[in-house]
């Protein structure tokens, strides 16, 4: 048998005063591996008032983005034995109000995701009758892109979204920003990109990277924020 | 709330523009030194005020305390929009790092002026 140690956030606003950490242990046979998750599910067997997110239970849907052990990801993929401790240390996302336990208040992150119009614009007065073709290569521009789902894992280990969440739009959404700047078939990219031309929306983003140390799906956010950096300037020059 | 009004450029590109020239400037002003120095034995003030005294020095010299000015304006508006949460400090830092690069740059432009 092994035994692991969790150290779990616990915030109930209705009865704490303030936030504290709660230890929990949990013992399985030495050849079994589980999931975060699976061990947070068992733990809530232990504990049901222990609250948090969850959803597919194979990161897909996002909802299950924690600080392990210090590092933003998802609990339903991240191995036990992966973390190389059997001390493991879980917080909220960090930077966003927490609503209880591990749950937080992803309004600011879904806010920033909506003011880069996370949609087609195309002004065309005669649409095709069945569908907007478009080539393999262009198609192929999305790619690493439209795979993000939004779990806020890049977001919420980013310091300039710590500072300014009002502003700064963040990776998560600067990403979507440039799934549709680079889409051959959205006309609206001169109107995106003004509206991300201020000293915060895309400039705050200074390439420290946390974005892509932490992406769950293996996506890059500071590659996706230089593209909108380099269509800006050469705007500007 | 934090606004835009109190960075230097006109825009998000013309700041990241203006940080890059400013920095190079400042680069190429500190090579330029840093071989002066090393290729001047002895620097005496017949030599060091000589050099001052050349009009494309005064203008280079300019330019750089110029780019002190821009960068140093920008960056710490950029750091305390960051940093600093309460409005009122944070017109406060402002205010002193402006007033004091400006003040740097005036010195500068008399100090100039004399050789
Ligand atoms: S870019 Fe990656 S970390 Fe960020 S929200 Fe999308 S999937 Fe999550
Ligand atoms: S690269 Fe940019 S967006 Fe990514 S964590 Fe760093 S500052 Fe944030
Ligand atoms: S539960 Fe859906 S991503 Fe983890």
């Amino acid at each position: 048998m092994k035994k692991y140690t969790f150290s779990i956030y616990r915030y109930n606003p209705d009865v704490d005063n303030a936030p504290h950490m709660k230890e929990y242990t949990l013992e399985m046979e030495d050849s079994q591996d589980l999931m975060v998750l699976e061990a947070l599910i068992k733990l809530k067997e232990q504990d049901p008032s222990l609250a948090f997110r969850r959803s597919c239970r194979e990161g897909v849907c996002g909802s299950d983005g924690m600080n392990i052990n210090g590092k933003n990801g998802l609990a339903c993929i991240t191995h036990l034995s992966s973390l190389k401790s059997d001390k493991i240390v879980i917080r909220p996302l960090p930077g966003l109000p927490v609503i209880r336990d591990l749950i937080v208040d992803m309004s600011q992150f879904y806010q920033q995701y909506e003011k880069i119009k996370p949609y087609l614009i195309n002004d065309d007065k005669t649409p095709p009758a069945r569908e907007r073709l478009q080539s393999p290569e262009d198609r192929a521009k999305l790619d690493g892109l439209y795979e993000c789902i939004l779990c806020a894992c890049c977001s919420t280990s980013c310091p300039s979204f710590w500072w300014n969440p009002d502003k700064f739009v963040g990776p998560a959404g600067l990403l979507h920003a440039y799934r549709f700047l680079i889409d051959s078939r959205d006309t609206a990219t001169d109107e995106r990109l003004d509206e991300l031309d201020d000293a915060f929306s895309v400039f705050r983003c200074h390439g420290i990277m946390n974005c892509v140390n932490v992406c769950p799906k293996g996506l890059n956010p500071t590659k996706a924020i230089g593209h909108i950096k380099s269509m800006l300037l050469s705007r500007a020059v | 709330m934090v606004t835009a009004a109190a960075t230097f450029g006109r825009s998000g590109s013309h700041d990241f523009i203006l940080l890059r020239a400013s920095a190079i400037v400042m680069v190429l002003y500190s090579l330029f030194m840093a071989g002066f120095f090393l290729s001047t034995p002895d620097v005496t003030y017949q030599v060091w005020s000589g050099l001052f005294a050349n009009i494309w020095m005064k203008v280079f010299t300019m330019l750089a305390l110029s780019s002190v000015l821009i960068h140093g304006w920008i960056g710490i508006w950029q750091v305390s929009t960051d940093y600093v949460k309460a409005s009122g400090l944070r017109a406060f830092i402002q205010l002193v790092f402006s007033v004091g690069l400006i003040a740097v740059w005036l010195t500068g432009l008399f100090v100039l002026w004399g050789v």
